[in-house]
């Protein structure tokens, strides 16, 4: 340690460390509380006949939880720990770094409170009432300040894309969550949007979507463009064509919204140019993922011992995987099957645990030993366990949500000769039943590695600076 | 100019940017300074530093 502060100009490591453990904390938290809404879809009981701990209260809490805690408090620490390296200057504006994490984990508690009281603007992935809407923003303000004043001072000359692409994250969610979240407030906790119908529809879509496409995929891809090359040993396949993947993705995302609104109130033509822009973003979708999985060409035997490669390319596979189903699904043909299904939250999760707490994971285990003064981790045999906890949690969850998904959308559609429905909603739901307990135990097997790797985090930081040293390698 | 021959032009336009960022980022002039960028990962490593303040050069590629 002593020789990195030395060697290193004095980064602000504080607020990483901070951001890096809430990660591990606050994915614990988050996936717990999906492991248990999905065990009440099975058993009902488990509401406990409490109004805070229903389906209804509780789903909305898990989202919030897994995306803005979990997924944000990923993207937090690492892009200020790539923004500070690759531009060789510590963060700019001294305490306000503190500022948005002490911020932001008021955000996440506030929502942990409001969320199970009932408190909810019904706006999917924007439920938090005006008060925490206005302190978001205010955070995000502030560590889009802190983040862009430490590229404004950088020492190279070069802004490496992986900052390009938090960059674009930052700004962009600011944009969305400000223009959604526009409402009249008629008292403390309750307030009206200031959109009315279609209009409130497709401003909500074009939030969320890009909610997915700049939290879930630009900042994740920030960290991909940082810590695959990094820990692959090698520069990343082509920087030219990360710049090309950059412009053409931050271009064409923002258009895909309105594929969440087919076949509703929203006119025809919206309709169908989300589709269209939605199959366009294949392209850039794809480009990236090979751009990232290539970086290890010539290399691919460091897979074989480096689980935290693996997980770093595993994600990327179930990245190339959920962009192929995306932009399918977002065809109207295909999406008058799958939309309303469980296909589509096999969707989400392929993208949720199979991308981002995948290369997440990846990336927390490659910052901790780095945070904390160590040169490995406590224990590499246990990032290996976590690993396959993690790849088979999110397969079985996926299968099921497939197989549930599609035979759902079949029996919905099936009509008899004479022009009745075949099926009644609940034999619709009594057929899912028993994929409902395949997602529950690939989520329960996922949340077991992330305990497994607070466990090793622990360990790690607890251990005596310097004494954990990587096993050597042939090369 | 209606909005549908306006919306057309700006399409057009938006694929002409397009095209010249991916002729900017594949042509030769810029190849040397994107390897140098894409090894910006690697400037940070202790060793790396101290290699560049021991020798200005030993860090060119």
């Amino acid at each position: 340690m002593t020789s990195q502060i030395e060697t290193q100009p004095d980064y602000n490591y504080a607020v990483v460390r901070q951001f890096t453990v809430m990660t591990i904390i606050w994915g614990i938290v988050g996936m717990g509380v999906g492991v248990l809404i999905a065990a009440q879809l099975i058993w009902p009981a488990l509401n406990f006949d409490t109004p805070w701990l229903t389906y209804s209260r509780l789903r909305p809490l898990h989202t919030n939880a897994v995306i803005f805690a979990f997924g944000t408090c990923a993207l937090m620490a690492t892009s200020f720990y790539v923004v500070q390296r690759t531009c060789q200057t510590k963060l700019f504006g001294g305490p306000l770094a503190q500022v948005v994490f002490w911020g932001w984990q008021l955000v996440i508690l506030s929502a942990a409170i409001t969320l199970p009281l009932g408190y909810t603007t019904s706006k999917e992935y924007a439920e938090l009432e005006w008060p925490i809407d206005i302190l978001i923003a205010v955070v995000w303000v502030i560590y889009a300040i802190v983040f862009f004043g430490t590229i404004v001072k950088r020492k190279t000359s070069h802004i490496y894309v992986a900052n390009w692409f938090f960059g674009g994250f930052i700004i962009t969610v600011a944009v969305l969550h400000i223009v959604n979240s526009a409402a009249v407030p008629v008292a403390m906790m309750k307030s009206y949007s200031v959109y009315a119908g279609a209009v409130d529809a497709m401003v909500q879509w074009w939030y969320g979507h890009n909610a997915v496409g700049f939290l879930l995929t630009a900042g994740f891809l920030g960290m991909m463009y940082y810590f695959v090359p990094k820990q692959a040993g090698r520069p990343v396949y082509s920087y030219r064509l990360s710049i090309v993947h950059f412009w053409a993705l931050t271009s064409v995302y923002i258009w895909a919204g309105p594929h969440h609104l087919h076949y509703t109130a929203l006119p025809d033509w919206a309709q169908s140019l989300g589709m269209v822009m939605s199959l366009i973003l294949f392209a850039p979708s794809w480009g990236g993922m090979i751009n990232g999985i290539m970086t290890l060409s010539g290399a691919w035997h460091k897979l074989r011992y480096d689980p935290i490669l693996r997980f770093l390319i595993v994600s990327l596979s179930f990245y190339g995987m959920s962009t192929f189903e995306g932009p399918m699904m977002a065809i109207k043909t295909v999406n008058a099957l799958s939309h309303y299904t469980d296909w589509t939250v096999g969707h989400v999760h392929s993208g949720a645990l199979g991308w981002v707490a995948m290369v997440s994971i990846g990336a927390v285990y490659h910052l901790i030993p780095n945070l904390f003064g160590q040169g490995a981790m406590y224990s590499t045999r246990l990032i290996n366990v976590h690993f396959w906890l993690a790849t088979v949690g999110t397969v079985l969850y996926i299968v099921a949500m497939w197989i549930s998904g599609v035979m759902q959308g079949l029996m919905w559609r099936a009509v008899n000769s004479d022009g009745t429905l075949t099926y009644s909603f609940v034999e619709s739901l009594q057929a899912s039943y028993p994929f409902y307990f395949v997602r529950f135990l690939g989520g329960a097997i996922f949340l077991t590695g992330m305990l497994i790797m607070a466990y090793n985090a622990y360990k790690t930081i607890v251990a005596p600076k310097g004494s954990l040293q990587p096993e050597v390698q042939e090369a | 100019m209606d909005y549908g021959t306006f919306s057309g032009l700006y399409t057009g336009f938006l694929i002409v940017i397009f095209i010249g960022i991916i002729a900017w980022a594949y042509s030769s002039k810029r190849k040397a300074s994107f390897e140098q960028a894409a090894n910006l990962v690697f400037a940070d490593d202790e060793q790396a530093l101290k290699a560049s303040a021991e020798d200005k050069n030993a860090g060119a590629k």
